[in-house]
């Protein structure tokens, strides 16, 4: 019986095979750096959760588009009340969770409320801080109350973390996800692939793949063999180091140079002597030559930041120049701090190879102006622990993917240990207004502020690679936020 | 001979307690909060703090060895902190790739070896002996992950035969599974390919030195005739042995191998779980390990027994 | 992997036994290969081709040349510098891994073969449960526990080390205590400890020099294989195993990189095996004549 059913598979493969010739493929092969932890992306920080399941399986009100862009999801259409604290939404009517249970305005309410809630597990919880009461006016309406005008709210809504759940499925979602999307969970071989298929009761316009497969490929060493093989079809976010030039001269793929909203930076502990003292973070500042970080760390591959904010974004202010690679300065200003003889310092790297190839250049760098620095590898767990939470650092390098998030300076006891009331004012303007020029302008002022106080040691914008078959239509470009969105991908001819 | 197995049966137990009381210690002291992995930079305190009662983080240390232990005793290893799924579960997946490709590399080992051994026997002091023998020296001392990138180099990156890396999953079909694991195998099985040659050898030399050996020769038989027929059924006591070893030996110790090519398997397991702090997976997998290598010791033991009157008796 | 030769003294003293070391191809070789691996290790504290600790981006991945004969690596340093600075580390952690093992289950092995009863059954069931670790599996997870670095791979690779030196030790000395000299050393009124350190141990050392060989050997392939995971010296301290992982990721632009380290730890390695081939063939004539 059982030999039975797989010989009819089979047969029915091999058909399929020969089928592919006349239409269009349906199917795809996405790989990954990092396998999600579980599959609930109200319920962890992992990035790779978001960029299995956003857009395609699990919605929100609003949704972000491929530039950044706040668009409707679920919800249809919204107004909001004059003081800017009332949010009243129009859901769509029409809309099934893959487990058949209808979608309504209830959902939306517990959703919600589950976020936020006391004991709740949302890694964004502050997303939601804002949220006074949520109510249900009627089956397809939804009433948000906010405690204070937030300029970025429906920004915030179309995040990964603030997608809608059923009740009855969302104890299990980390297991067998059920969500509203255009596709839906099919398997998850742990270690090794998620794989989901086209949902046939989609509200929306239907998915042109069948089926998508998101296969883990840790690194450089497995990403390149399995693109050429074409085992995997299509990498949007790529760490292929050093085989970058030979990918872009095969017409066979297409390779796409795009930013990310991750900034790198040399993390500094601002609170411990010596970078207490500005003239040390100005000294490393100018010590450090981005250049040489960008092409031994990142392929050549980056672009320069001077401050905390993504080169993508239209209120990027270009502050790369306010302190130049320059040693005879760095040396001057070590003098000025009482440092002539330099000093020595620990650089906890985590384990990425942004961090840790650059980590060695700058511990290289750095020691021409006399800072002799002691490398100190550790894994995610142990920089969490000890550089995040216990703040027991001196230096570090890491990339914070978290997009618009220049609002991290402002909050107390954040790993940097910088505090300045000057921004902070700035931070808490910037939150009570929700005109588009005025925001800009306070965005300017921020990064600016940064830059002068040289906080952390600002290196480069990571970059986003993405290299697919050329074939391959209707992947993002960019990563505004973390998602691979399926919802327009195709095949061509 | 009851008491006899009801004491290496004693000892096989008491490894096993032991190795269990090693394994909990052990792993408590790994620094990082698994809550906080979970979770990451933004996650509120109360949010930690939830999900670290949710997985019993706070319950006293002797209470979670018991439950530990009294789980694993009806197979029940618990669940995953980072898959949320019973580590049960995860094992058998895992050992659907590890399991055949130990397998398989103890294969292409036993097939390579012992006609190479043999060969070098019958050929004693001569030119093939020299070179089969120099050819087992170099394969004890590669490392065999470095000869799994040059395998890797040659066959997936330039010839494009097999794939580089990666386990497609058995659902995907035989051949294609089997492929993926062909380069990891042949990776593996070189350096035990290399020892059990020299054992093979060395055993056979031994036993033709033996008396019945000699009659044989001397009824007239050819002397290749000799050595295949009859000294490499008696030399086989020593290579099994060796063979039994390597087992457990390549069912552990494809960790290095598995990170190579991307393997699903339970040593990536374990140097995941590790680094994602996930230490109920690490401690269900290192004690099934453990328990595998003890079972492996204590079944060696009884067949001594069965072949050795003497321990019998005892 | 032990070795038990069956006669492990040698019986006609040592200047038979140089004589037959010397005469055995494996000992030359072996000896010649160790000794100018020794010798690289030691010259590069003083002199290295190029300096490793400057990184020189601009110049990286270049391919073998005059003045970089093994190329360059991704962050512009000298290949052939980084191996040669590369062997004290792997030098250094398989010796002193070594060293934990001899000194600890040296001492353990003749002490079960003198008081044999329940202390011999307790140092047997404590290599046991040792030996029910899957070592490298085992190394993972300790320098997991304790951080990765080459300080915490010797205690791992060193671990492992005891029960082996332990169970080489006691069945040396269990076949040296019926021996007549030691009878006579009893009848005159020597101790225990005495005998051992006095008649045993002497008597055992040769056989535990081919055994330390081995782990030698083994120790740096452990070495190699937890650095390359990442596991081992860490960076900027070069190290063999650690130049073949960035290699791996690198090996369609540059194959050059992967394969200097990699032939380093082959050569050290077969070196030293052929040396421990060599004493061992050396010890034991019978053995030899069979070859």
């Amino acid at each position: 019986m059982k030999a039975w059913t797989i010989l009819a598979a089979a047969a029915t493969l091999t058909l399929f095979g020969t089928s592919t010739g006349l239409a269009a493929r349906t199917d795809l092969v996405l790989g990954m750096q990092l396998e999600p932890p579980h599959l609930d992306p109200t319920a962890g920080a992992a990035a790779a959760i978001d960029e299995v399941l956003y857009a395609n399986v699990f919605e929100g009100l609003t949704r972000i588009g491929p530039s950044g862009e706040v668009l409707p999801a679920l919800a249809d259409s919204w107004a909001i009340s004059d003081d800017g604290r009332t949010y009243t939404f129009k859901l769509r009517s029409t809309v099934k969770f893959h487990d058949g249970t209808d979608f309504d305005a209830e959902d939306v309410k517990f959703s919600l409320d589950r976020a936020r809630a006391a004991d709740s597990t949302n890694a964004q919880k502050a997303l939601f801080a804002a949220i006074d009461t949520v109510e249900v006016v009627d089956p397809v309406t939804v009433k948000v109350t906010l405690k204070q005008p937030q300029g970025s709210f429906l920004y915030n809504l179309g995040w990964g973390d603030a997608v809608v759940v059923a009740p009855e499925s969302a104890p299990t979602n980390k297991e067998k996800p059920v969500g509203t999307g255009p596709f839906k969970f099919d398997n998850w071989a742990k270690g090794s692939a998620i794989t989901i298929v086209r949902n046939p009761d989609y509200w929306g316009e239907p998915v042109a793949l069948d089926r998508a497969e998101f296969r883990i490929v840790p690194d450089a060493a497995s990403q390149v063999p399995a693109l050429l093989s074409g085992d995997i079809q299509a990498i949007p976010n790529a760490s292929i180091g050093d085989a970058l030039p030979q990918m872009q001269s095969d017409p066979r793929f297409k390779v796409v140079l795009g930013s990310t909203e991750g900034e790198t930076i040399l993390s500094t502990n601002n609170k411990k002597p010596p970078f207490d003292k500005l003239e040390v973070r100005q000294a490393i500042a100018h010590a450090i030559d981005r250049k040489a970080i960008i092409d031994g760390a990142s392929s050549g591959i980056g672009t320069p930041i001077g401050s905390h904010f993504s080169p993508a974004n239209k209120a990027y202010v270009d502050l790369t120049g306010t302190y130049p690679h320059d040693l005879a300065k760095a040396k001057e200003l070590l003098k000025q701090a009482g440092l002539e003889n330099g000093f020595s310092a620990t650089l906890k790297l985590p384990p990425v190879p942004y961090a840790r190839d650059g980590g060695q250049i700058i511990a290289s760098q750095l020691r021409d102006v006399g800072i002799d620095l002691q490398i100190i590898p550790v894994e995610w767990a142990d920089w969490l622990k000890q550089v995040f939470t216990d703040k027991d650092y001196d230096l570090s390098i890491v990339s914070h993917t978290e997009p618009n998030d220049i609002d991290i300076y402002s909050r107390k006891d954040y790993y940097f240990n910088y505090d300045n009331p000057a921004f902070d004012k700035v931070i808490e303007e910037l939150n009570l207004t929700s005109d588009e020029a005025k925001r800009t302008e306070l965005y300017k002022q921020a990064q600016k502020i940064l830059a002068d106080d040289a906080v952390n040691g600002f290196l480069f914008e990571l970059p986003k690679i993405g290299i697919w078959d050329a074939k391959l239509e209707g992947l993002w470009e960019n990563s505004p936020i973390q998602a691979n969105d399926l919802t327009k991908v195709k095949w061509l001819d | 001979m009851i008491a006899y197995l009801a004491q290496r049966l004693l000892v096989a137990a008491a490894t096993l307690l032991a190795a269990s009381l090693v394994v909990f210690a052990m792993l408590e002291v790994i620094p990082g909060d698994p809550a906080r992995l979970m979770l990451g930079m933004n996650a509120t305190p109360d949010a930690l703090e939830a999900l670290r009662n949710e997985m019993g983080l706070n319950d006293p240390l002797p209470v979670r060895y018991l439950d530990w232990v009294a789980g694993m005793a009806a197979l029940d290893f618990g669940r995953s902190y980072t898959y949320s799924v019973p580590v049960i579960d995860l094992i058998v997946e895992r050992i659907v790739v590890s399991l055949p490709l130990a397998l398989i590399s103890l294969a292409l080992s036993v097939v390579i070896a012992i006609p190479a051994g043999a060969f070098a026997a019958q050929r004693r002091g001569r030119a093939g002996d020299a070179l089969s023998m120099g050819a087992a020296q170099l394969g004890v001392a590669i490392p065999n992950f470095w000869f799994a990138l040059l395998l890797i180099y040659l066959f997936a990156v330039w010839l494009r035969l097999v794939p580089a890396g990666g386990f497609p999953g058995w659902s995907a079909g035989i051949w294609p599974a089997l492929k993926a694991l062909l380069l990891p195998a042949v990776a593996l099985a070189l350096p035990q390919a290399a020892i059990l040659a020299r054992v093979t050898r060395s055993a056979l030399i031994e036993t033709l030195g033996e008396d019945y050996v000699r009659t044989a020769r001397a009824k007239g038989l050819p002397f290749g005739t000799v050595l295949w027929r009859h000294a490499l059924r008696n030399a086989l006591i020593p290579v099994l042995t060796i063979v039994g070893l390597q087992f457990s030996f390549l069912l552990a110790g494809t960790i290095i191998i598995e990170n190579v090519f991307y393997l699903p398997g339970l040593g990536r397991l374990v140097f995941q779980a590790i680094t994602q702090r996930d230490l109920i997976v690490v401690e269900g997998v290192v004690m099934l390990l453990v328990a595998t290598v003890v079972a492996v010791n204590f079944l060696v033991d009884i067949s001594y027994a069965v072949v050795d009157p003497r321990l019998r008796a005892r | 992997m032990t070795y038990l030769p069956s006669a492990f003294i040698p019986r006609d003293g040592l200047s038979a036994f140089l004589a037959r070391a010397l005469a055995s191809r494996s000992f030359i070789a072996g000896f010649i290969v160790t000794a100018l691996i020794a010798l690289m290790a030691l010259v590069s504290f003083f002199w290295t081709p190029d300096d490793v600790t400057k990184l020189v981006v601009g110049d990286r991945m270049l391919a073998p040349s005059a003045a970089h004969w093994f190329g360059t690596d991704h962050f512009g340093r000298d290949v052939l510098s980084m191996i040669m600075v590369g062997s004290r580390n792997s030098i250094a952690v398989a010796l002193v891994a070594v060293g934990i093992g001899m000194g600890l289950g040296v001492p353990l092995g003749c002490l079960a073969a003198a008081r044999g009863g329940w202390l011999d059954d307790f140092v047997m069931r404590f290599n046991d449960v040792v030996f029910a670790f899957p070592a490298l599996l085992s190394a993972v997870m300790i320098t997991a526990v304790f951080g990765p670095g080459a300080v915490n791979a010797i205690i791992a690779i060193g671990i492992f080390n005891i029960p082996v030196f332990a169970r080489v030790a006691r069945a040396g000395a269990l076949a040296i205590w019926p021996r007549e000299f030691i009878l006579a050393a009893r009848a005159a009124g020597k101790g225990k400890t005495r005998i051992t350190l006095e008649h045993v141990l002497p008597n055992i050392a040769t056989l535990l020099l081919v055994q330390g060989t081995i782990q030698f050997a083994l120790g740096i392939l452990a070495e190699a294989g937890l650095s390359y995971v990442g596991l081992g010296a860490q960076p900027p301290m070069p190290s063999w195993g650690r130049m073949l992982f960035d290699a791996q990721t690198r090996m369609m632009v540059a194959p050059t990189q992967a394969l200097f380290p990699g032939l380093a730890i082959m050569i050290t390695v077969l070196g030293l095996n052929l040396l421990g081939d060599g004493v061992s063939d050396a010890l034991d004539p019978k053995l030899r004549r069979r070859r």
